[in-house]
């Protein structure tokens, strides 16, 4: 069995509007500081991955020109899924499982400000029951956080107080851009967008991009003095049509944390991909998180949600603790799709 | 460095897709407005229809037609339609799962105001008047209640009698006329056969001004079906001078707020050329501005 480890995490800060900088010019500095902080370069890397979506700033084949951050000349290993970032790191942890390559890169970059996010995540609905109707991101999550509340399972003031408690611990992260003492009454008396959803219970759109590397092993061992290594990755997807699933459960984080091993053990830091905070509540619970596990000391999504991206921030976020000795076990969580619909759960300890 | 240039930018693709044989009869369907799910092999129904259950299992061919009639099972109300959004007035997302389905559809409900929508509640599909074989061949959905329209109409014929009639005479002059019984007796308005308090005869007619006290009154705000006007609005206890039983009417010409116990009224006759024997002579009762009248002088004809 090939032991995989994060060894470096960079991000850009995420920031509401980037106007200047393009696909290479997000991916070149972010990668290069991942590689930088090992001291490794391009040509050191044995398999390279990213995760991006095209529809974000509607040009076809983004991710390649994003290519043109790396040294890919000579050609290097390189693959792309249209998927948060976290997915291109599940991808680059199973290649190093074949134990032929050392080392692997994961890149991810979300250009958010440039497009209708809401709208544009509409593409990824049902074209034949749903894409027509135009249901928007926040309207799918105000059904599932509506659930919630008819469940009995959460009030209107527990989503406000999440926001609250996300964008306040995000003072002290440089990265994330809504940040502050936020007032809990104040949320409360915000109008709805698309109710029980107000606009503070939903998270900021951001530029940004993220890095890290991977490496196997010895390598890991070598190239840092405390690998975050993973213990355990796992992801899990839900039907598509929202009709058919309990929305104020998910099933897919629930295996994907047994499968990842999240339970065998204390966890001290959890950085949960939450793009409403309703949906917090509902990935604590299928976590099965224990009460002294610090949720999102980041701010989580709530302080920035560069989309695509987010989600391997969470893992560089809960990794980078484990890296610096804050942490001896971190969880970290992404999602994708509308309401939660696939999850992907990552363990990583330090040795 | 400059300010970097911006430029709007159109990314569209006119597609048209296949949707094969599930989604094809599906989509088929509602252009003749019919609903369809499809069973599972373990015998649920899904609408809307899918090829696959959760499971990964292909559905069977068995198809059941559903009536068009459902629950929400969760929503979100939208007061600012965004440009794509199925309806461009104040609507809500919903789950609706029709009867005798075990999935729920994604769909819009016209519900007017977000203090309709409950978790719940009984919808019925409201049918797109042009079909374009897609699911948007539902309108919406929109609430529904099991009530029965029950109508009834009956024609009779009136004859309002001798006292009646010169009430509307002097009304359709006008006047106010109200009947007493002997030189003491109490002011009836109308006039009727009898004084009640003693039985007899009170045929004797007096004249009354159209100004009098406003005893007291509600505001009513509630629609409610067969409503001649629409609410608010204020009707009221007159006790016309000289008279001693109330008349009731409209009372306006104030704010709704204004309006109290005690307060002097004067009536807000139509123009002379719309006059008729009837009380609908008058528009409604407004105040006079004189200082209001005590509790005390009115109290017995509350």
């Amino acid at each position: 069995m090939v032991d995989v480890a994060i060894v470096a995490f960079a991000q850009l800060p995420s920031v509401r509007c980037n106007p200047v900088a393009d696909e290479a010019e997000l991916v070149q500095p972010v990668t290069k500081a991942a590689m930088d902080a090992v001291g490794l370069t391009q040509s050191d890397i044995g398999f390279t991955c990213s995760g991006s979506c095209d529809y974000l700033v509607g040009r076809p084949f983004s991710f390649v020109a994003a290519v043109d951050g790396l040294q890919a000349c000579p050609p290097i290993r390189e693959s792309h899924v249209e998927m948060d970032g976290a997915w291109a790191l599940y991808e680059a942890f199973v290649r190093l499982l074949h134990g032929d390559l050392d080392t692997a890169l994961v890149f991810s970059f979300g250009k958010c400000s440039v497009g209708p996010v809401p709208d544009i995540l509409n593409v990824q609905n049902d074209p034949y029951c749903v894409q027509s109707l135009g249901l928007d991101s926040i309207s799918a999550a105000a059904l599932q956080a509506r659930a919630l509340l008819d469940a009995g399972k959460a009030t209107e003031r527990d989503f406000a107080e999440i926001a609250v408690r996300c964008r306040r611990d995000a003072k002290d992260n440089p990265n994330a851009h809504l940040k502050g003492d936020f007032d809990v009454d104040a949320i409360l008396a915000e109008p709805y967008i698309s109710s029980p959803l107000r606009k503070s219970l939903c998270s900021p759109l951001s530029d940004a991009a993220a890095a890290i590397v991977l490496a196997t092993g010895d390598k890991a061992r070598a190239l840092v003095d405390r690998p975050a290594w993973i213990r355990g990755i796992d992801h899990r997807v839900e039907p598509h049509s929202l009709g058919a699933r309990d929305l104020t459960v998910s099933p897919s984080t629930l295996i994907a944390a047994e499968r990842a091993g999240v339970g065998r053990d204390k966890v001290d830091v959890a950085e949960l991909y939450a793009p409403f905070a309703p949906q917090e509540i509902i990935l604590r619970e299928a976590l099965g998180l224990p009460g002294e596990a610090a949720v999102n000391p980041s701010g989580g999504a709530l302080a920035a949600n560069s989309v695509m991206t987010a989600g391997l921030i969470r893992l560089g976020e809960a990794a980078q603790r484990v890296l610096d000795g804050r942490a001896d076990r971190a969880v970290g969580h992404a999602t994708s799709g509308a309401c939660l619909q696939q999850n992907l759960v990552a363990v990583m300890e330090g040795e | 460095m400059s300010e970097p240039l911006r430029a709007p930018y159109v990314l569209e693709y006119t597609f048209r897709r296949t949707p094969g044989p599930i989604m094809g009869r599906f989509l088929d369907g509602l252009r003749y407005e019919t609903l369809e799910g499809v069973k599972t092999a373990d015998g649920r129904v899904l609408f809307p229809p899918r090829e696959y259950d959760e499971t990964g299992t292909a559905v069977t061919n068995e198809w059941v037609t559903l009536r068009p009639f459902g629950t929400v099972r969760s929503w979100s109300w939208v007061e600012q339609p965004r440009t794509d959004h199925p309806l461009s007035k104040p609507f809500a997302w919903a789950l609706v799962q029709l009867d005798g389905a075990d999935t729920s559809i994604v769909h819009a409900v016209d519900a007017g105001d977000a203090k309709h929508m409950k978790t719940g509640m009984r919808v019925r599909v409201r049918w797109a008047h042009h079909k374009s074989g897609t699911v948007k061949d539902i309108e919406c959905f929109e609430p529904h209640s099991l009530v029965m329209p029950a109508p009834s109409r009956l024609e009779f014929e009136v004859y309002p009698g001798r006292h009646y009639t010169a009430y509307l005479k002097a009304l359709e002059e006008g006047r106010f006329i109200g009947g007493k019984s002997g030189a003491d007796g109490k002011v009836y308005v109308p006039p009727r056969a009898a004084d009640p308090t003693n039985g007899q005869p009170a045929t004797e007619y007096v004249d009354l001004a159209d100004t009098g006290v406003l005893t007291t009154f509600t505001v009513v705000r509630i629609p409610f079906p067969g409503q001649k006007l629409d609410p608010p609005y204020c009707f009221g206890a007159i006790v016309l001078d000289g008279a001693d039983m109330p008349i009731y009417h409209l009372i306006s010409g104030v704010p709704y707020d204004q309006i109290r116990m005690g307060m002097r009224v004067k009536a807000k006759w139509k123009p002379r050329e719309q006059w008729g024997p009837s009380l609908e002579n008058i528009l409604y009762f407004e105040p006079t501005g004189e200082p209001d009248v005590p509790f005390e002088d009115y109290a017995e004809h509350l």
